[in-house]
């Protein structure tokens, strides 16, 4: 049994949050770097500007990179030899969360669904935290992070595909998806697609997909030539950043697939907006 | 072409009927924050018939909630929320209460297009994600309104060279359609 101490997880989920949240991960820098080379709307080209100038300011300031700092969201790996001493590695997230996010000077959005009140006296800032857990071999623990906007949220999709609507029917879904979402998500965009498995493990599955690093290919065949085929599709839709039209409307495409009920195709569309940002870590 | 103007809210129709899709403009003066919370109270006031907390004719109001100022800061981050959730509210301050603009991201609707050619109004885009950035053109901030609601209090901003783009202007037109049409390339066969 490997031990692991509460308040070394509670310092680790805090410092990341902090860094990623003024910090512009490298991944989505690069990309919107090549965006704003590439891009021939004059228009758009100022958009992309203002946010490699956004990066900057923020980076050099210590300021959120967004005033939306999302909700926190967590994949996390543990392993079955690993012991958590001092509480519980969920509480350990969740109070890493809630100082990463006050101490930041970060927004607490998290309110009760109906009446709208803002949680964070009554639970805690920005509490709860949205985590996946995932038991595996071994005595590790490794922690993936990414803060979850909601204009980009509000875009995403769900649903369960006839089985015949095939690779055909996804990519129709996906473009349907990016093209009524139009310049309400914060393009230029991350689309992550789940497909298969069940209607919820659709959507973990495009969830997990952003944490992806940008610029990187999927290591399955078939799922890098669907990449590649959604990238040139979703981009011709000339949206561009921030919807004003342009040809860089995605930054990346990333797919992850599971087995799936003989009766369904489940596929799920999960967007992220330019400010992608995640982390991971390992304790 | 695009034109360049620099206005100074509160504004008038003058500012306004000159101002076209696709022209930037760098706003200064007084402009407030509001989001779907406070709009439905704001038109909640209207419904009873009491006086609204700012004087709206004329008035921008920006949809933002921002992060919570650092020390000695007048702000936090404060880029533009999707500003849909506004469009059940807004052509009323704009019909009835002469509210002049509107500073968010994203498409509305063909009620608050129509807002803005009948009672001239302007719908500007600012660069959702940019918060760190827009923060340094505000120069002041204080709560007017709705502490209760945090981040989606009322809050008057004092700006100076705001940027945005012209969204939806008074003649019925929209950015995001006319934009996207010239860059579009529909799928072959």
């Amino acid at each position: 049994m490997r031990e692991v101490k509460y308040e070394d997880i509670v310092k680790a989920v805090r410092d990341h949050i902090i860094y990623s949240g003024t910090n512009l991960s490298k991944d989505a820098l690069a990309a919107l770097n090549k965006a704003y080379e590439e891009e021939e709307s004059p228009v758009c080209r100022e958009v992309l500007k203002q946010l490699l100038e956004n990066a900057d300011i923020a980076a050099s300031e210590d300021r959120p990179l967004c005033q939306d700092t999302g909700l926190a969201v967590f994949f996390v790996k543990v392993g079955e030899d690993l012991k958590v001493v001092g509480g519980t590695l969920k509480d350990a997230i969740n109070e890493g969360t809630r100082k990463g996010y006050e101490e930041g000077y970060f927004r607490a959005s998290t309110c009760v669904w109906n009446t709208r009140a803002n949680l964070k006296d009554e639970i805690g800032y920005n509490l709860p935290a949205i985590i996946h857990f995932d038991l595996v071999a071994g005595d590790g623990l490794e922690i993936e992070y990414a803060a979850k906007g909601g204009g980009s949220e509000n875009v995403s999709r769900a649903t369960v595909l006839p089985p015949a609507a095939g690779r055909e029917g996804i990519v129709e879904f996906v473009k349907e998806c990016v093209s009524n979402a139009g310049p309400n998500p914060c393009p230029p965009i991350i689309v992550g697609v789940g497909i298969g498995g069940t209607f919820e493990k659709a959507a973990i599955s495009s969830k997990h997909a952003l944490f992806r690093t940008v610029g990187t290919k999927n290591e399955d065949e078939v799922l890098e030539d669907m990449e590649e085929e959604l990238m040139t599709k979703l981009n011709n839709l000339g949206i561009g950043a921030m919807g004003m039209g342009g040809r860089e409307t995605v930054l990346g495409v990333h797919i992850e697939a599971n087995p799936c009920h003989i009766a369904s195709l489940p596929v799920s569309v999960n967007v992220q907006c330019h400010s992608s940002r995640h982390t991971s870590f390992k304790l | 072409m695009s034109k360049t103007y620099h206005l100074t809210a509160p504004l008038s129709d003058e500012d306004v009927v000159q101002l076209k899709v696709g022209d930037i403009v760098y706003l200064s003066g007084v402009v407030y924050t509001a989001r779907d919370a406070a709009h439905k109270k704001l038109i909640d006031l209207m419904d009873e018939g009491k006086e609204l907390p700012f004087d709206v004719k004329g008035s921008v109001i920006y949809f933002v909630g921002p992060t919570p100022p650092k020390p000695g800061d007048p702000i936090g981050s404060a880029g533009p929320t999707t500003s849909y959730r506004m469009d059940s509210y807004s052509p009323r301050l704009i019909n009835e209460m002469g509210q002049k603009g509107m500073i968010g991201k994203g498409k509305r609707n063909q009620e608050v297009i129509d807002a803005c050619v009948k009672s001239k109004a302007i719908y500007f885009g600012a660069t959702g994600g940019a918060g760190a950035l827009l923060a340094r053109q505000i120069k002041s901030a204080e709560v007017i309104a709705y502490p209760e609601l945090g981040p989606e209090a009322i809050r008057r901003l004092e700006v100076v060279d705001f940027p945005l783009t012209v969204v939806n202007d008074t003649y019925g037109d929209d950015l995001y359609k006319i934009g996207r049409a010239k860059y579009e390339i529909k799928d072959v066969g």
